[in-house]
């Protein structure tokens, strides 16, 4: 336990130490580390930011999602609408036709009958000359009497 | 363990030599009988009284030898991890590498609000260092001395924090330092602040420079004599537990069960002797650049 030249020895190698740590063992681990903590810093508010982005989209998905559902809704109604009027449409066209068919036919009707009953009447006439000739036995002038029957005739 | 031949006297000094090279005086009969020639002459000492008469022109050789090789253990372990000076997850050795220096940041961050580039990697080296001279003290204490006495070299001392000179050396560097940055700083300011405090009359100043130069000398060497005492006590009571193991059969378990205890408390005193060694180096040089 003497004091002797290990005290100053060990003040060199102290000094030594020292300087070796301030040189080549100190800046780099501090520089190291604060850069370490940054890349942390960075890390972390992108993670929030990422949140905060995933948020915001989901927000917006909800919102697209519920423009489609009117959207659909919309063109749902629309088709509806536009096959009711379809289908009144076609029922109209239908009715229109319908008259026309009958109205048309209704004239034929009309035309027949007309017929029928001119060659009905030009017949009457006939029938009716020679019935008048049967029963008066004799022959009827037909100029003389023509005028007569066809009013006759007319009358039927 | 003591031999059949030691007294345990004599095995407790043995392990409180140190290895010694110096320069034994002129004159001086060496244990086997021979007389040292003309001028002195540098050799190994055979004992503790041959160490004595070399007075300061002698080194602890085991000393130094450990104290060093810790040191560049310190600076291996830490310079490797600062050379890969990664960014991305720590692991392993570096988490420990970053832990202690993270420690050391925010320690001197707190106590020392000037700004010297110095002091962060002083306290650094400082708290490290003897954090690891002060863990040598958990090898068994007979382990490294008996493996020497097998390479032929009869005095070992594995704890350099054991010797005045180590922790003194330091503290003494500390010292300078001191005076260095309280003259650089104060300039002129240091020699008033020795003279005029804590008395501010110029009558007082022999008084005053009597009580400042006192507290000034003082803080070196409760520095160093702090260390050292709390080791040197830790390491005597080891050496009495191991003296133990030769009391007989019947001391065996009493003594490995004070070995255990004693040094499960010792665990404690390591790190906190390393870290008030860093704190007070620390608050020293912080006074020695405060301006008033």
């Amino acid at each position: 336990m003497n004091i002797n030249l290990t005290l100053i020895g060990q003040m060199i190698a102290f000094v030594g130490f020292v300087l070796f740590c301030m040189k080549y063992v100190w800046p780099p681990i501090l520089a190291s580390m604060a850069e370490r903590e940054k890349k942390i810093a960075d890390g972390l508010a992108a993670a929030d930011r990422a949140s905060l982005d995933l948020e915001l989209a989901k927000e917006k998905a909800v919102e697209r999602l519920k423009d489609a559902k009117s959207e659909a809704a919309g063109i749902v109604d629309a088709a509806n609408k536009r096959g009711t009027q379809l289908v009144e449409e076609a029922k109209n066209a239908a009715l229109a036709e319908a008259e026309r068919v009958k109205v048309s036919a209704q004239a034929e009707i009309e035309q027949e009958a007309n017929r029928a009953r001119e060659h009905l009447r030009s017949q009457v006439a006939a029938l009716t000359l020679a019935g008048a000739e049967k029963v008066l036995g004799a022959a009827i002038d037909r100029e003389a009497h023509n005028e007569l029957v066809e009013k006759l005739a007319a009358e039927l | 363990m003591a031999g059949s031949t030691q007294t345990v006297s004599e095995y407790i000094t043995h392990h409180l030599t140190n290895l010694t090279y110096g320069k034994l005086p002129e004159g001086f009969v060496r244990d086997d009988g021979s007389i040292i020639g003309g001028g002195g002459s540098w050799v190994m000492a055979t004992g503790g009284h041959e160490a004595a008469a070399m007075g300061f022109s002698a080194i602890h050789v085991d000393s130094m030898m450990w104290s060093i090789g810790l040191g560049i253990v310190f600076c291996w372990v830490f310079r490797s991890v600062a050379k890969k000076a990664e960014t991305g997850v720590p692991s392993g050795m570096v988490n420990v590498v970053e832990m202690a220096v993270e420690f050391v940041d925010n320690t001197v961050r707190d106590t020392f609000h000037g700004h010297n580039k110095l002091i962060a990697p002083l306290g650094l080296t400082v708290f490290v260092w003897v954090l690891l001279m002060n863990l040598m003290d958990l090898v068994p204490i007979d382990l490294v001395p008996e493996l020497f006495k097998l390479a032929g070299v009869h005095f070992q001392k594995i704890v350099p924090s054991t010797d005045p000179n180590i922790t003194l050396g330091m503290a003494v560097g500390v010292f300078i330092l001191m005076l260095y940055y309280s003259i650089k700083i104060k300039g002129f300011g240091f020699v008033k602040e020795l003279s005029m405090t804590p008395f501010n009359h110029w009558a007082f100043i022999p008084v005053n420079l009597f009580m400042e130069i006192v507290g000034l000398l003082a803080k070196p060497f409760s520095l160093g004599l702090r260390l050292f005492g709390n080791l040197y006590a830790g390491e005597m009571i080891f050496i009495l537990i191991a003296a133990l193991f030769s009391a007989g059969v019947g001391w065996m378990a009493p003594a490995a069960f004070l070995q255990i205890g004693w040094a499960i408390f010792h665990l404690l005193i390591i790190p906190l002797q390393a870290f008030i060694f860093m704190v007070l180096t620390i608050v020293y040089l912080s006074m020695a650049h405060e301006d008033h």
